[in-house]
């Protein structure tokens, strides 16, 4: 049960083959085979999604409109509040910290009907590529346990690779749904900036945080898809834009759809594995009757500066709230109140989330904003403007995922720069606040490949579209990490 | 040297909306501490903040009767300061593009019109209260205390340019424009109570120079009195300071009440690097020009307008003025005019002895039960004749104390004027005999011991004697 996709699982709970309650049992004894190994969770709710199970049943036993994913087991990232459920963000800062309310996006799966078996680990706030950054422990990667599953939503790739969750959430600041998804060999989609309300996501980068599912297939991120986009009145950048049937978007047919292959991202720093998946992927395309034409982003070497003086900034603020008054961690040790805040930071944050603190604090100081935080939204602007350039000339662009399958364990844990490149093709879409998908277009030592498809604005259909047929016409959806 | 002060104020005023200016929190006061708080007026991880639209309308029909520009497109920006009474360490505010800018208001000092520049008017967010137990303040003290239920009530921030040259000048430009602000009903502008806070920035020159001084911020003015106050002492502080040779510091200092002096705070303790930069979570303000016509039609009649209404209704200029300061004495105004009475009269008796009375018992007019109809009724009453004016004043105050209609107090009291002439010339020949040194003087010519003998007359009758007959009948009994 464990290993079929949530459309799979409906057609066999709407015609009772298997209860909710029977699969969310399967999913927990998965949990228990596997999670020792992979350590994709952090917090796991069984008694709650046994409730749930029981009241999906109920729906689907009444009629009582059940969805596509009335039922359905999903893992939730650690940074989406879940009311009365332990929302840690995989920081000590949080650690016990019990949110009053639920994200928007939780309320929609919850209102939809999904059951939610517990809470994923991740880089700690956000703030990684390989789930290292954890406050609590690393995830490995299902394909190899030596390897990271990648970031910052590792925990959530890593259980629907482990088929240990049917589905999960992510968020993606500069590739945190991609990049993991990527590693992990599953499908993964950052939607439009403002397609998916932010409300309860716990604030990264404000500008460029965005909610997406990651799956095992493209319609099962289509299904979820539809649950969570659409304008909240709770979150002021949620863009109030038809929200489309995206499952009736998937249709097999590719012909005379522009891709354009981003010519900065097959050069050097691309492992030549990598590359050659990319370019078959690309030819296959063009055998399903697309047309392969080549663009040129210039400003793409910008984008890794200009995101990490943009994303940090917005985090120093984002974080300032974190200081032992009103909720989460507060030191034992202070004298008064400057050591109550000094303590609690200290304390609280790991080396990663204070190294972006103080990065950002520094780019908004007097004296600095204009040279760093001002001169990095022109440049935000200028790659926004390769991108629309690129769009007159194309549907769509591809490019791989990652410059590399999944490093090991430690590799560049100690190298921050060496793991912010690793972050070069998901980054500057973050930045343009354009849609982009992940999926599995190859297999380089056991280790997945990961093909992205960038859209224009809005442009989800598309993607899905283009995913959904080159998946049609390949096997690597169907390949799964033995454990 | 002659030097000249040269001020600037910051006013902020806390908006009269149903919720706060992020989130749908009630807006109101004197509730339990943190019973009016959410996950977002209390900075939850996640939450993300929604502008109320009824506190831009507010701010913008402000601006809009200030003479402002109302950009077509604003941005909210977060200024950033740790403290334990903002629950997100940063303010949400406007920093680089307000919400209106460049207008200006005018103030009458003496008789002097002038006009004074307004920079800009932008809407922000309030931080919470908090308690501190061992200490005035929070270093020192033992323990704090937060409550979060003003946190995040709307704030408007009106900025005047350094068009302001003493602290005269300063006070009366606060309380015009706080006037003016409850006339918008967008605040109720109780300094007292921190709806409105004014901060001042004073600097001094010598005279006939172009270039500004070294400025400081006046903080903690916590009344309209305290402006002229503070602003007075600062002033003295610069002139003392520049006349010796030495240098003002650009620093804030604190106003304290008691010794009526500032003092600094420690520098570096408060040197604040706010960090703004654009909001984030929210998408700029831009109002629609249909929005903001609309809204200006929703102002009403202005303060100013107002007094030369009433001046038109040959009401004194001062006294229009006085009038037109305190709301609730002009609208009593005009309701007792709409019953049929004199303005000028209604001014008078307004200003003079119903004032004084609400002065001396410390009581709102709104508090006593006294319509407008009432004073309307007391002045026909005077106008017939039935009522001299010195009964009808304490028939005024029997009122005003008791809250009984005038009617009912004057049929109860027979306190009407004796119209019975026949008993009225009874009591003048009475008068007459009795004061004989007094007849004969008058009868030499001294005309101005009428005055006197009429005043006999009111004696006797305990004031029911109508002057104008008493006169009559005196000349009368005289012969």
């Amino acid at each position: 049960m464990h290993t079929k996709t949530a459309h799979e699982l409906h057609e066999l709970l709407v015609n009772k083959k298997i209860s909710s309650v029977e699969l969310t049992t399967a999913l927990y004894d998965r949990i228990a085979g596997t999670d020792d190994k992979i350590k994709g969770y952090v917090t796991l709710t069984r008694d709650e999604a046994l409730k749930q199970a029981q009241a999906a049943d109920e729906r689907l036993t009444t009629g009582a409109n059940p969805t596509p994913l009335t039922g359905i087991p999903i893992a939730i990232k650690d940074n989406f509040c879940t009311r009365g459920i332990k929302t840690t963000c995989s920081s000590k800062m949080l650690e016990n910290y019990l949110p009053p309310y639920d994200a928007t996006v939780v309320t929609k799966l919850k209102e939809a009907g999904a059951v939610i078996l517990g809470k994923t680990n991740m880089d700690e706030f956000a703030m990684g590529s390989s789930c290292e950054n954890s406050a609590f422990f690393p995830t490995r990667n299902p394909w190899n346990r030596e390897c990271v599953p990648g970031g910052s939503s590792g925990g959530s790739a890593a259980v629907v690779a482990a088929r240990s969750a049917v589905m999960a959430t992510g968020s993606d600041t500069g590739g945190s749904i991609r990049q993991p998804a990527a590693f992990c060999g599953v499908v993964g989609l950052k939607p439009t900036y403002g397609r998916v309300s932010r409300y309860g996501l716990v604030a990264f980068a404000s500008s460029l945080d965005q909610i997406g599912p990651l799956t095992k297939d493209v319609t099962d991120t289509a299904l979820m898809l539809n649950v969570i986009a659409g304008h909240d009145d709770r979150d002021a950048t949620s863009i109030e834009h038809p929200v489309p049937d995206y499952r009736s978007a998937l249709k097999n047919d590719v012909k005379k759809v522009r891709v354009g292959l981003i010519r900065e991202l097959l050069g050097s720093g691309i492992e030549p594995t990598v590359k050659a998946a990319v370019k078959g992927a690309a030819d296959q395309l063009a055998a399903l009757g697309a047309e392969i034409v080549e663009v040129s982003l210039p400003s793409f070497e910008h984008a890794i500066a200009t995101y990490y003086l943009i994303a940090p900034a917005e985090a120093s603020s984002n974080l300032a709230r974190y200081d032992g008054v009103k909720f989460g961690h507060r030191s034992q040790e202070h004298r008064d109140l400057i050591s109550m805040y000094y303590n609690t930071r200290r304390e609280g944050f790991g080396a990663e989330v204070k190294r972006r603190i103080m990065l950002g604090t520094y780019a908004l100081s007097a004296g600095y904003y204009d040279a760093f935080y001002l001169k990095a939204l022109k440049v935000r602007t200028l790659i926004k403007r390769d991108f629309d350039q690129a769009f007159e000339r194309c549907d769509l662009l591809a490019s791989p995922t990652t410059p590399t399958v999944a490093f090991k364990l430690g590799a560049k844990s100690a190298d921050p720069v060496a793991m912010y490149l690793s972050d070069i093709a998901t980054i500057p879409v973050n930045l343009a606040g354009l849609p982009a998908l992940s999926l599995p277009c190859g297999n380089s030592s056991g280790l997945p490949i990961g093909l992205q498809l960038i859209g224009p604005a809005f442009a989800e259909e598309l993607i899905l579209r283009v995913a959904y047929t080159y998946e049609q016409n390949t096997a690597w959806h169907q390949t799964s990490a033995v454990i | 040297m002659d030097y000249e002060t040269v001020i600037g104020l910051e006013v902020h005023a806390q908006l009269l909306t149903a919720s706060k200016m992020f989130c749908s929190c009630p807006n109101q006061f004197g509730d339990k501490p943190n019973t009016n708080i959410c996950p977002v007026c209390t900075g939850q991880p996640g939450v993300l903040p929604v502008t109320n639209k009824k506190a831009v309308e507010l701010a913008i029909k402000t601006a809009l009767a200030l003479n402002c520009t109302v950009e077509p497109s604003s941005v909210f920006a977060r200024k950033h300061y740790f403290y334990p009474d903002l629950p997100k360490n940063l303010q949400i505010s406007q920093y680089e593009l307000p919400l209106a800018t460049k207008g200006h208001l005018e103030i009458e000092v003496d008789g002097v019109k002038r006009k004074i520049g307004i920079t800009r008017v932008h809407l922000e967010e309030d931080a919470g209260k908090l308690v501190h137990q061992g200490a005035a303040r929070i270093m020192g003290a033992d323990s704090s205390l937060v409550d979060y239920n003003r946190t995040g009530t709307p704030l408007m921030e009106i900025v005047s340019e350094p068009d302001l040259r003493s602290p005269r000048e300063a006070a009366v430009y606060t309380e015009t424009l706080a006037n003016l602000l409850r006339y918008l009903a967008v605040t109720d502008a109780k300094m007292e109570e921190g709806s409105l806070r004014c901060d001042a920035n004073i600097s001094l020159r010598p005279k006939g120079e172009a270039k500004f001084g070294t400025k400081t911020e006046v903080k903690n003015i916590n009344s309209f009195r305290a402006i002229e106050k503070a602003l007075l002492a600062e002033e003295k502080r610069h002139e003392e300071v520049l006349s010796e040779g030495g240098k003002i510091t650009q620093e804030t200092r604190f106003f304290d009440d008691v010794t009526e002096t500032t003092t600094g705070m420690r520098g570096k303790e408060y040197a604040h690097d706010y960090r703004y930069f654009p909001e984030p979570d929210l998408v700029p303000v831009e109002p629609p020009r249909t929005w903001v016509a609309e809204i200006k039609a929703t102002i009403g009649e202005l303060p100013w307008q107002r007094k030369a209404r009433f001046v038109g209704l040959s009401v004194a200029g001062e006294a229009a003025q006085l009038l037109v300061n305190d709301k609730p004495l002009a609208d009593f105004l005009d309701a007792a005019v709409k019953l049929g009475a004199k303005a000028p009269t209604v001014a008078n008796w307004l200003i003079g002895d119903i004032t004084a009375y609400c002065k001396e018992n410390k009581k709102e007019l709104a508090g006593l039960n006294f319509p407008p109809a009432e004073l309307a009724e007391l002045l026909t009453l005077i106008e017939k004749g039935t009522l001299s004016n010195k009964i009808a004043k304490e028939v005024l105050f029997t009122a005003l104390q008791t809250g009984k209609p005038v009617k009912e107090i004057v049929a109860a009291s027979g306190m009407t004027q004796i119209s019975d002439e026949g008993e009225l010339l009874k009591i003048a020949q009475e008068v007459v005999k009795s004061n004989p040194k007094q007849v004969e003087q008058y009868k030499g010519g001294k005309e101005a011991v009428m005055m006197f003998l009429v005043g006999q007359m009111m004696k006797a009758t305990k004031g029911r004697a109508n002057p104008e007959a008493a006169t009559r009948l005196l000349k009368q009994a005289l012969g």
